[in-house]
Formats: C-alpha cells, structure tokens, sequence
C-alpha cells in the first residue's frame, strides 16, 4: 500500500513541466488554432524525445496519466490522445509520427486529420478525409473521416482515462491562474481573493480537484472504472473554469486573454471520449443497476 | 503507486471480518441518545475491547493491538461493512485519546485510558459556549487558581456538548488567564460531569433525541492532577494535529462506502426511474474518498502530517454523506418521511457540515492556508 507517484514518476512529470514551462504553449496552442503547426509541431517533437508517446505500450497506465495531467496543464494542442493513448493499444505498437482516430459513435470527428501521418477508423486506416468542424475550443480542428473499423474497448478505456488526466491537469492550471489573478485584483480597496465569496468558490474547486485526482490514479492503477475518473474529472475541471471564469470578470471572457483557451478547451474535454451521461449509465451497468 | 495490502495486512481483514460476522448483533441497537441504546452501546464497547476490537491502533497495554494506520483503515471498513452499531466511545478514543497520548502524563494515560478503551467511561466534549462557536478562541468560561486546594476553579457554560447526557466525563477549554488575549491563557481540563458543581441538561436535537447537551459549572474544583498540558497552553494542545489525525479530520471511509453499497442495493431494489445518475455519483465520491484517504494513509505513514488537508476532508465526506442519505430519501418516495434507518443516517448527517468546525470556517482555511489567499478583515 503506496498510493502516492514514485520519485521517478515525479521526476518525469517534473521534467515535463519544465519542458512546457519554457515553450510559451499558450502562444503555441493560438498558432495551431490558426492552422500554423509549425511550432506545434516542434513541441511535438519535444515531447517525443522525452518518450510520451511510447508510454502506452512501454510504460504503465500511471505514467500515461503523469504526461497527461502535464498536456492539459499547458493546453498542449494536437492528437495527443489519439496518438499516444488511443492507438496504441488499438495497433499494439508505438505510432511513429502523428496519428489520429475516429471511433464512433463517441468519437464522431477526428481531431488534427490534417497534420496526421496517419488517420484511422476505429483500428482501420480511413479511406478518406472530409470537411472540417469548427470547435468551441479552437485549437480543437476536427475532421469528417470515412472508413470501416471497430472500435477497441481497451484502447477507449486507455484513451478515457488519459483525457481524464488531461481535464485535471486543465482544472489545476485554471485553479492557479484564477488564485494569482485574484491576489492582484483589488476593488472597494481590497484585493478581491480577501473576499469570502471569492474564497470559498475557489476552495470549492480545490476540494473537487483533490477528490477527482485520486480517481485518476486507482483508474491507472485498475481498481476502479475509468469512467469513474472520467466523470469526477469533467465536473472537477468544469467548476474550475466556470468559477476562473467568474472570478476574472470580463478579462476573463476575452479571446485576447489566455484564460480562454483553458475555459473552452475543458468545455470540449468534457464531451470527448464518451460523455459524462454515457459515463454514468456505463457505472449503472458495472453496479447491476443499469 | 500500489493498492495492494500486504499478506499481513489481509489476515488482519479476515480476522476482524470474521470477529464482526460472529459478534455484530443482528438487529441495529436503539439510538444511543436514549437510556436503553447507551447501556447497549457501552456493552458493545466492552465486548469489543474484550476482544482487542475497541481500539485496534493503541498500544497493548491499553486494550490496542498496535495497529498501522493502513490496518485501522481496514478494520474500520470491514466495521461499516459489517453494519456494526455506531461509536459511543468516538469523542473520547478519536478525540480526547490522541492528546492524552502526546500530552498527558503517564499517570493520567494510566488512570484514563483503559476506562476508555473498554468503554467503562465515555466522554464529552465540552468546546463551544453560547458565545462562541466558530470563533472558539473567544470562549468566557473561566478556570481561577486555587492554590490551597492545589487545582483550579471553573465557572461559565459549555454548549452543544455530544453525548453529554449520559456521559461520565467531560474535557474543554477554559480561560485560565483572564489578562491574556484570544488563544492565549487557555487551560485544558478532563472533569467528572457528576461532580459537585456541575449541572447537565440534555437538549433535544431536531429527532427528538438528546445528543447534546449544555453543561454549567458553578465553583467546579478540579484537581492539577486532571489538567492536560500545562496550564495557558490549552489551545497549542488542543489543535495539536495528532489529536485530528484519527479523528474527524481522517474520518475513515468506511462509513461512507458502506452507505454507497447499500445505496445502490436500494436503487436495485426500488427500480426507480430517477435518480439513477445522483446514486452514481454519491457512489463515485464514496470511491474518490476512500482512495483520497488511502493517499492520505501514505503520506501519514511517511511522516507527513495532515495539516490544512483535514479541511479539504471534512467539507468532503460531511457533504458526501448529505448527498448519499438525499438520494436515499428521494429513491424512498412519499415513504422517506418514515422511521428508516436511512432517515437516521440522513438526521444525522445533516449535522456534519456544523460540528467539528463548520464547512464555512473549513473553506476560509482552504482558502487561507492551501490557496494561499489573504486573510479576510476580522472585527
């Protein structure tokens, strides 16, 4: 009984960290929403070198989940998930180079078909790629793809769980963000985080992600649903942005304000990957009460 | 990163599983806060502490087993599993006992433990007054020096004491230092509540039952022999973190995941159209604290303390355990307004976001001490 990450494990998030603390990912993730890949694409490489996308074939579950939370820290853009989670497990192989999948009908689009090496259906290589949606989140470029292929339940679940750890990664950067944010604000001369209003809303969100974390971890670890993560997960980082969102104010609503970028991406997180509804009737079954 | 428990560690579970199949009564015992449930609670005490089940983590010497945290974790998830009868000892063996360990004597560890461990004396706890609740540091009663009978002198009124109505002895905090301010010049005391001096009267709770109580004093003595630390460091004791750790602060997760079980048995059993997502999600929270508590466990175990944590905890599982007695109620229909032991769990529960430090005065310290936000302007 140990239920905390190995130094090893703190090593390597610390390290990714690092790496994503000194690549401006903000400015990264608005070129990519733009259709410029360029640095995006130079971070992929990055991150590549420090082995995320081979976690899922060489390493554990938990290690997918470090990189993950780290991704979603940063709002990291492109087929992560599809890449180094889904995939994966569905080919039994590292992918080499960029990657994404469809798997309907939870995954309807796929995400970044336009920079990926290769697009799947299901596990099949898709035939053809068609027009493009525009997300809420617009670093999110997602794309009609046609071909036969079935999904894979354990990639899925591989997949669920590393958008989970993306969402808390999402909901603590939002977190951290929103308490810097309210330590300078002042109005009727205080700083507006002196403010019982303001504080217990952000408490609120510091109780939900402490709660949502465990999750993630015994998901990684196999001992409970990742549908479980996926759903603590979701309402953990929506509190977050809502409550970000609240407490900034109209900056805060701004495209110009990088808060949005973290804001629309936990909306597009949320339903991605089976929704928290699908998630909670796929508890019901796993409970005997469906 | 692993959940696994050690084989000790498992033949511990099967022998407490095993103790509590053979001896749980069948039947639940009447609440404790009337006559005939407390004499049937303290019975349960004794026949567990007869067999080393009262207080699994103390030393042998005191009834204990000297069992890790993690195997007090264990025993109290098979205890709830088991739908074993409620604590009546809690407020002395979770809150009163860890401070007797690290500040007592060991004469008082010697004359007070036992009794607590066999649940021959169960305790109260006296902290709020009627003028101070969350803001307990402004508390009134007062402790004068009586040096000529070698003790001290205590006046003023305790409230909202649980357990007070039948317990035998009570411990709190009293003004000792009358010049000193705030939390300073505190003195914490263990009395008698039969004493001369001391007058209870039980006050019903919204069930009707008397689980609390407040309690008088007029010209109490009590003897220097039953003061615990030394006297004007009553608060310093009194927070000490050792005294919340296997208390209300890492309150066990038994409780709550037992709850969940059986209220998705409830669900099964009601077939009802709604409320399939609410008995997830309190069923979700009752996993997300159990293994919350086992990341807690982990960081105990290597030396860490709780510290503002106990407050991200307690706002959890006292709204967790709201959440899982509503959705009950609203599965039971029209019938949810009937004697149930779901409508006891929920009464009971309604209480939790108040005591032991109310949700607001837990979120301040969240905010405070874990975000790290400015201290609010206080009067």
């Amino acid at each position: 009984m140990r239920f905390e990450l190995t130094d090893d494990q703190r090593d390597f998030a610390a390290s990714l960290d690092r790496l994503l603390a000194g690549a401006d990912t903000a400015k990264v993730a608005r070129a990519w929403a733009d259709g410029e890949h360029a640095p995006g694409l130079k971070l992929w490489a990055r991150l590549a070198e420090q082995g995320v996308p081979m976690l899922a074939t060489e390493a554990t579950p938990v290690e997918v989940c470090v990189a993950f939370e780290a991704l979603g820290r940063f709002a990291v853009p492109g087929p992560w998930v599809e890449s180094a989670a889904y995939l994966p497990v569905a080919l039994g192989r590292e992918v080499e180079g960029i990657a994404t999948v469809a798997v309907a009908p939870h995954v309807p689009l796929a995400l970044d078909a336009d920079v990926a090496d290769e697009v799947y259906v299901g596990s099949t290589l898709a035939t053809a790629a068609g027009a493009r949606y525009v997300s809420v989140d617009r670093t999110r470029r997602l794309f009609e793809v046609t071909g036969e292929g079935d999904p894979d339940r354990a990639a899925f679940d591989l997949a669920v769980l590393a958008t989970s750890a993306q969402l808390l990664g999402l909901g603590e950067r939002l977190l951290a963000d929103s308490v810097t944010y309210v330590k300078q604000r002042k109005q009727f001369g205080r700083q507006i985080g002196s403010y019982q209003a303001i504080k217990h809303a952000l408490a609120d969100v510091r109780i939900a992600l402490d709660f949502a974390r465990p999750l993630v971890f015994a998901a990684a670890l196999d001992q409970v649903s990742v549908s479980a993560a996926k759903v603590a997960c979701s309402d953990a980082a929506y509190l977050a942005s809502r409550t970000g969102l609240q407490v900034h104010g109209a900056i805060g609503y701004t495209a110009e304000f990088d808060l949005s970028i973290w804001v629309t991406k936990v909306r597009a997180l949320v339903g991605a990957w089976g929704t928290p509804a699908w998630h909670r009737a796929r508890l019901r079954q796993d409970l005997g009460i469906a | 990163m692993d959940l696994d428990l050690s084989e000790s560690e498992l033949a511990f579970q099967a022998e407490a599983r095993a103790w509590l199949a053979a001896n749980v009564p069948a039947e639940p015992l009447p609440s404790m806060d009337t006559a005939e449930g407390w004499a049937l609670h303290q019975e349960w005490e004794a026949k567990l502490a007869e067999a080393r089940w009262s207080v699994v983590s103390w030393p042998r010497a005191y009834h204990g087993r000297e069992a890790s945290l993690v195997e007090w974790v264990i025993f109290e998830e098979e205890y709830y599993r088991a739908g074993a009868p409620g604590r009546v000892s809690q407020n002395g063996i979770f809150l009163l006992a860890p401070i007797i360990f690290d500040h007592g004597t060991q004469e008082q560890r010697d004359r007070f433990l036992p009794t607590m461990a066999t649940g021959e004396r169960i305790w109260a706890q006296c902290w709020s007054e009627p003028e101070a609740g969350s803001d307990l540091a402004s508390l009134t009663s007062t402790a004068r020096r009586d040096d000529a009978r070698g003790g001290w002198v205590l006046n003023g009124q305790k409230t909202w004491s649980s357990r007070a109505t039948f317990a035998h002895w009570g411990f709190g905090l009293f003004r000792s230092d009358p010049s000193a301010e705030r939390h300073r010049g505190l003195t914490y005391f263990l009395f008698p509540l039969d004493a001369d001096g001391v007058t209870v009267r039980p006050i019903a709770q919204l069930d009707g039952e008397a689980g609390f109580a407040e309690v008088f004093f007029e010209d109490m003595f009590v003897p220097d022999s039953d003061v615990l630390g030394a006297p004007g460091d009553g608060w310093r004791v009194a927070m000490s973190t050792a005294g919340n750790e296997r208390g209300l602060s890492l309150r066990s997760p038994g409780r709550f995941c037992a709850a969940a079980d059986r209220l998705v048995e409830l669900y099964g059993a009601t077939r009802g159209e709604l409320g399939g997502d609410d008995v997830v999600d309190a069923w979700i929270k009752a996993q997300a604290y159990r293994f919350y508590t086992w990341g807690t466990v982990t960081r105990l175990a290597n030396g860490g303390d709780m510290g503002a944590a106990g407050s991200v905890n307690k706002v959890f599982w006292s709204e967790l355990d709201i959440a899982l007695h509503e959705t009950a109620l609203d599965l039971l229909g029209p019938e949810a307004e009937l004697e149930s032991r779901w409508l006891d769990g929920y009464t009971f529960a309604l209480s939790g976001p108040i005591y032991a430090g109310t949700n607001e005065v837990q979120r301040n310290i969240v905010a405070e001490r874990i975000l790290g936000l400015p201290r609010e302007v206080r009067g």
